[in-house]
């Protein structure tokens, strides 16, 4: 097991979760990726926009200045300096996923961080059966695709 | 003030990725491959971010209102229906596929790849379509 990087984990965890407090005590939000860019993408213009544009900025802007300052720090698989790992799977690959995962967020309003993390957090019935559902369909598919069809991401 | 405040939380979290990893779709689906040479970074990451909003939750929640806002923005509902459990299935398929949850897909936008190009386009036109399905609940 590698516990490096399980370290590294929970230091990156610790931050997600200091950026999720941070942003319930200034703004009383949940710090949910897929409803906060895509409410910056589609929401009627407002300051409400405003925000969710500078959330998306320093969401950015996090592992660049990672990358360019201190790369050591990344926790990129086999690379000792690194912040931003390369795709595994291909184009056409890809175009299914994110449609999928954006469906998907969407209808089932959230994601890893607004489920996973902050409706975790709250004990929220909704993410936890949310997060389970998620977790365990991702899990059976790179099944599936690892060792049933043998290739693949 | 509400801008600082966003611009605040999106480098905390975007570093939290980095450094926890999440920026590598390998790291990602190392972990959901529970059958292969299993990855435990990404319940380290979970783990620590959960910990760490369960607390800070609990005492922010003390206040009584956040700074910026008259009143905390919290869901209310605890029904089950198959909008939420249909749409984190499909969640999770496109997960497991391309090792991308939103959070990670858009913080790695500086690595920009063809690959990644796509599944973000891809996303926003399923966020789109999603929108279009119905009003966005919670």
């Amino acid at each position: 097991m590698d516990t490096a990087s399980l370290l590294n984990g929970v230091a990156g965890g610790v931050l997600i979760g200091a950026s999720a407090v941070f942003l319930m005590g200034m703004m009383g939000r949940i710090a949910g990726i897929s409803g906060i860019v895509s409410g910056m993408l589609y929401e009627p213009v407002s300051s409400e926009r405003l925000w969710k544009g500078a959330f998306v900025l320093g969401l950015v802007l996090g592992p660049l200045m990672l990358t360019l300052v201190a790369p050591q720090w990344g926790n990129v698989a086999g690379v000792a300096e690194g912040a931003i790992g390369a795709p595994v799977a291909s184009v056409p690959v890809m175009v299914v996923a994110g449609l999928l995962v954006g469906l998907g967020t969407g209808l089932g309003a959230g994601c890893t961080s607004g489920h996973g993390v902050c409706g975790m957090a709250r004990l929220s019935t909704r993410s936890i059966m949310a997060t389970l559902v998620f977790l365990a369909c991702g899990m059976a598919t790179v099944f599936i695709v690892r060792h049933l069809l043998g290739g693949g991401a | 003030m509400k801008v600082l405040a966003g611009l605040v939380a999106g480098l905390l979290f975007g570093l939290g990725l980095a450094v926890g990893g999440m920026t590598d779709p390998q790291r990602v689906l190392g972990f959901l491959d529970v059958a292969g040479a299993w990855d435990p970074t990404l319940i380290g990451v979970m783990g620590g971010a959960v910990v760490t909003s369960f607390i800070g939750y609990r005492l922010v929640w003390r206040m009584g209102a956040p700074r910026l806002e008259p009143h905390f923005f919290i869901p209310t509902r605890e029904d089950l229906d198959v909008r939420l459990l249909g749409g984190a299935a499909l969640f999770g398929i496109g997960w497991g596929l391309s090792g991308y949850c939103p959070g990670p897909a858009v913080a790695s936008i500086s690595g920009l790849t063809g690959p990644l190009a796509a599944f973000v386009a891809a996303m926003a036109a399923g966020w789109w379509i999603a929108r279009r399905m119905g009003e966005r609940q919670g």
